[in-house]
């Protein structure tokens, strides 16, 4: 199973925020593709310059595999201050 | 100390105690973000954190202003949550030997707060809510420091 979490605008195009996919697929692309399938606003808010993807607590440049139990989020472009 | 917080905070209160019992520090800056009206078009901001990753990447963040500015010591509190207009969303305060160090370190943390830290800003406004992101601006002050 992997566990995702959307932030920011991400949740508010998914209209979720956190949703569990099992099996886990073996890589983050993948998982993306699964997520995005059938939803091509969610699929093109992904993909938007800035989103970033963070595989358990950790900050992913690219790809990655996943282990069963991952937690993956989708970062939309921070802003804090 | 790093701190995200939901309740109101006073900016003055902290300023204080980050001052106290000080011997090799000549020098402390702060900087307060205030939520902006801008003629009553945004009624509240609501920030958007991540659990447990969020606090972590801010301490990052801290941990290199330290080491880069030789700083002795980094205060940083954020609001998460809903915030009204005029309310303090975040204090930064750096403590140095000498003053360049201190204002520098302080405006390299505002910097990166503004496109690095790991929150989400949403206006609640009289015509609907927006996400508010980095502007060509915010991107272009935290490039500096690269």
């Amino acid at each position: 199973m992997a566990h995702v979490l959307l932030f920011g605008r991400l949740a508010d195009v998914a209209g979720w925020r956190e949703r569990a996919f099992d099996p886990a697929p073996a890589t983050l692309f993948a998982l993306k593709s699964l997520i995005a399938d059938g939803d091509a606003g969610l699929a093109a808010a992904l993909d938007a310059p800035g989103v970033r993807a963070a595989v358990d607590r950790t900050l992913i440049s690219g790809d990655a595999a996943l282990t069963d139990g991952a937690e993956v989020a989708f970062l939309p472009p921070m802003s804090g201050g | 100390m790093i701190r995200l917080t939901d309740q109101p905070f006073d900016p003055g209160a902290e300023l204080t105690r980050f001052c106290q019992g000080r011997n090799r520090t000549g020098a402390v800056a702060s900087f307060v973000g205030l939520a902006r009206g801008d003629d009553g078009e945004a009624a509240v901001l609501e920030l958007e954190a991540y659990p447990g990753f969020t606090q972590g990447e801010v301490g990052k963040m801290a941990a290199a202003a330290a080491a880069r500015f030789d700083l002795h010591e980094v205060t940083i509190i954020h609001r998460i949550g809903a915030i009204g207009v005029g309310d303090a969303i975040v204090l930064v305060l750096t403590a140095a030997a000498h003053r360049r160090e201190a204002f520098d370190a302080c405006d390299f943390l505002m910097d990166y707060l503004k496109s690095r830290a790991p929150l989400w800003k949403k206006e609640h406004g009289p015509e609907g809510s927006r996400w508010v992101e980095p502007t060509a601006r915010d991107m272009a002050d935290v490039q500096r420091w690269e």
